[in-house]
């Protein structure tokens, strides 16, 4: 017969015997050490550049670049083409706080190395990742004179990109909500004026 | 035991038999073109008077009624391979989207990837940088949970103008699912994690090459690393053989076809958390790292392009999320927004997941205006849309989260409006 103290003898019996027959051995022996030559393979180019890899290229690079691998999709000027779903490069400055607000490298981008990281990663759309060093840099280059970031014959490498200073870099704030104001009392809330 | 050859002869013999015994069933069949994921098959008059179809005929995978046509549908965008597919939020039924029918947001087209050629590295500010195999994941211990996933640009047609005919387009950029994988902070005990690591980038194996910073915090807390949806793999479109989950969080971030976290002390700063998926303020400066998805409510019948027969009974029935917590309560509003009424909640809410609600309407036959308004666990309740525009400007884009006006008219029509 089972009596409560039975009971719980076979519970921490079972609880011990059932612990020790599961518990995982040490060492870790899931997944395989990445080697750096897998690693380099990777990248991704925050603000200051780190990661930004050798080469150089000008606007002038970047033009014939351009016309020839980007041009058909962004359009000649930079404007973008609708049809082909390719947003425009350049042009929107001061348009930020207006009614119609056109958000570009140009006017909106905070940091020059995210256009590298961009084009280098996934442009152009039909062959992404088939640009050297140097092509992106080129690139970079082309279109941040367009935009008239940069003077036409700056060269854009690993230690000038990270320096570029962008016209909205200063144009962000971190606020991830929700609204205070929506928080108000309703005789408070701007939408009641 | 003698193998059971001449069973499956009988059988295949009698189904022949019965195909032979309907000639002119067979002749008649001019099948409609079937719709997606259905098999059209003939129709007897009486089905039990005819021997149904045998088993796995569909293959073993299985397929929907020839009567179910529900579909994603696509935005009207230029480019197919950068663009995205709305849930028939109307169509679905109860909380779980079906796999085929999850929303879709692609920015560089649906790779097809061979698991066993598939990696998830760890690297960065980590001890040990190791990468996992599927079979290495599927060797630790995973979880399941619902959580929905919207995308930040859900809504983001209504800033202005009521614009999206029906509740597909205006808020079909929302799907539920119950997705099965492995902790985030199981990884970081099998690498390390460096005392100054504080963001995790995710990268994706598309041609995008898709890339979103995430703060540490939320990837240990409850960042999953997903190979399960609904009980099986994942969907390509939805990241297969691996993707990212983070509850409540924009779906931008939730980083499919996952194949590296690089641990950082810093955001990167790609252009999906800089030049995209930032919210631009009236005077012309933007916020930034704004990730839960608000409380937000939508009524899925009646709605835009319906059509109410007559005066009667109807149960009013739509979706709550909140990307901050739980839906605490729904309320319903059947003049404008100018009184409320509770209504009732049809499943359990669970953090970071939809709920379905309902509302017993009696419908006499004069226009009305039809709202519902979320009210999340913390008390945030959902903004009515002049609320949230004089709050962000109408150049905000991402995050619409406020109360959707559905109009009937007298002769029982349903239009997206605007109060």
């Amino acid at each position: 017969m089972c009596t409560s103290r039975t009971l719980t003898a076979l519970f921490i019996a079972t609880l011990f015997g059932f612990s020790a027959q599961v518990q995982a051995r040490d060492g870790d022996d899931i997944g395989t050490p990445a080697t750096e030559a897998e690693l380099s393979a990777f990248f991704a180019i925050p603000p200051d550049g780190e990661g930004l890899p050798p080469g150089s290229g000008n606007a002038a690079q970047g033009s014939a670049i351009y016309a020839e691998k980007c041009a058909m999709c962004h359009g000649e000027k930079l404007e973008g083409i609708h049809d082909t779903g390719a947003p425009p490069l350049a042009g929107g400055a001061n348009s930020l706080a207006t009614e119609h607000p056109l958000k570009t490298i140009q006017s909106y981008w905070p940091y020059a190395t995210t256009l590298y990281d961009y084009i280098w990663r996934s442009m152009p759309f039909h062959e992404p990742g088939s640009l050297t060093a140097d092509e992106v840099y080129a690139l970079s280059a082309y279109i941040l004179s367009v935009g008239k970031i940069i003077g036409e014959d700056e060269v854009m490498n690993a230690q000038s990109l990270p320096k570029v200073k962008m016209p909205n870099a200063n144009g962000f704030y971190v606020d991830p909500g929700p609204d205070r104001l929506i928080y108000r009392p309703a005789k408070a809330s701007p939408a009641k004026k | 035991m003698k193998p059971d050859v001449d069973v499956a002869r009988r059988r295949l013999l009698l189904s022949a038999a019965a195909i032979t015994a309907m000639p002119g069933q067979l002749a008649a069949a001019t099948p409609a073109k079937a719709p997606p994921g259905a098999v059209t098959y003939d129709v007897p008059e009486n089905a039990t008077k005819v021997m149904g179809r045998s088993l796995l005929e569909d293959g073993g995978y299985g397929t929907r009624s020839q009567f179910e046509t529900a579909v994603r549908m696509r935005a009207d965008n230029p480019n197919d391979m950068t663009s995205w597919s709305f849930t028939p939020l109307a169509d679905t039924i109860g909380n779980l989207t079906p796999s085929g029918l999850h929303y879709e947001r692609h920015h560089g087209g649906i790779p097809a990837i061979d698991p066993a050629r598939h990696f998830l590295y760890v690297h960065g500010l980590v001890d040990d940088p190791k990468k996992f195999s599927i079979a290495d994941i599927k060797r630790l211990p995973s979880i399941t949970r619902k959580y929905f996933i919207e995308c930040s640009g859900n809504t983001l047609d209504e800033w202005s103008k009521p614009k999206g005919k029906n509740v597909q387009v205006t808020h079909g950029l929302l799907s539920t699912s119950e997705w099965t994988g492995v902790p985030f902070a199981t990884f970081a005990r099998h690498v390390g994690l460096k005392d100054n690591a504080s963001w995790v980038l995710g990268e994706g194996a598309d041609a995008a090459v898709m890339t979103r910073s995430i703060p540490l915090d939320k990837m240990l807390s409850d960042g999953l690393i997903a190979y399960g949806q609904n009980g099986e793999a994942l969907r390509p479109e939805q990241g297969y053989p691996l993707r990212l989950v983070l509850p409540g969080y924009e779906g931008n971030m939730m980083i499919k076809w996952l194949r590296r976290l690089q641990v950082s002390d810093r955001p990167f700063m790609t252009r999906e958390e800089t030049g995209r998926y930032t919210g631009l303020m009236p005077d012309g400066r933007a916020r930034q790292f704004y990730y839960a998805m608000d409380a937000k409510s939508v009524i899925t019948f009646p709605s835009g392009e319906m059509m109410l027969p007559k005066p009667g009974n109807y149960q009013i029935r739509g979706i709550a999320w909140t990307g901050r917590g739980r839906v605490q309560a729904v309320d319903i509003s059947l003049d404008g927004g100018k009184t409320w009424v509770p209504a009732r909640l049809d499943d359990v809410p669970e953090p970071m997941c939809t709920v379905r609600f309902s509302y017993p309407w009696y419908w006499d036959g004069k226009p009305a205006i039809l709202q519902s308004r979320c009210i999340e666990d913390s008390g945030y309740v959902q903004p009515a849309r002049a609320d949230l525009v004089a709050l962000r400007g109408e150049h905000f884009v991402y995050h619409y989260n406020a109360i959707q006006s559905w109009a009937v008219a007298a002769d029982g029509s349903v239009t997206n409006v605007h109060v």
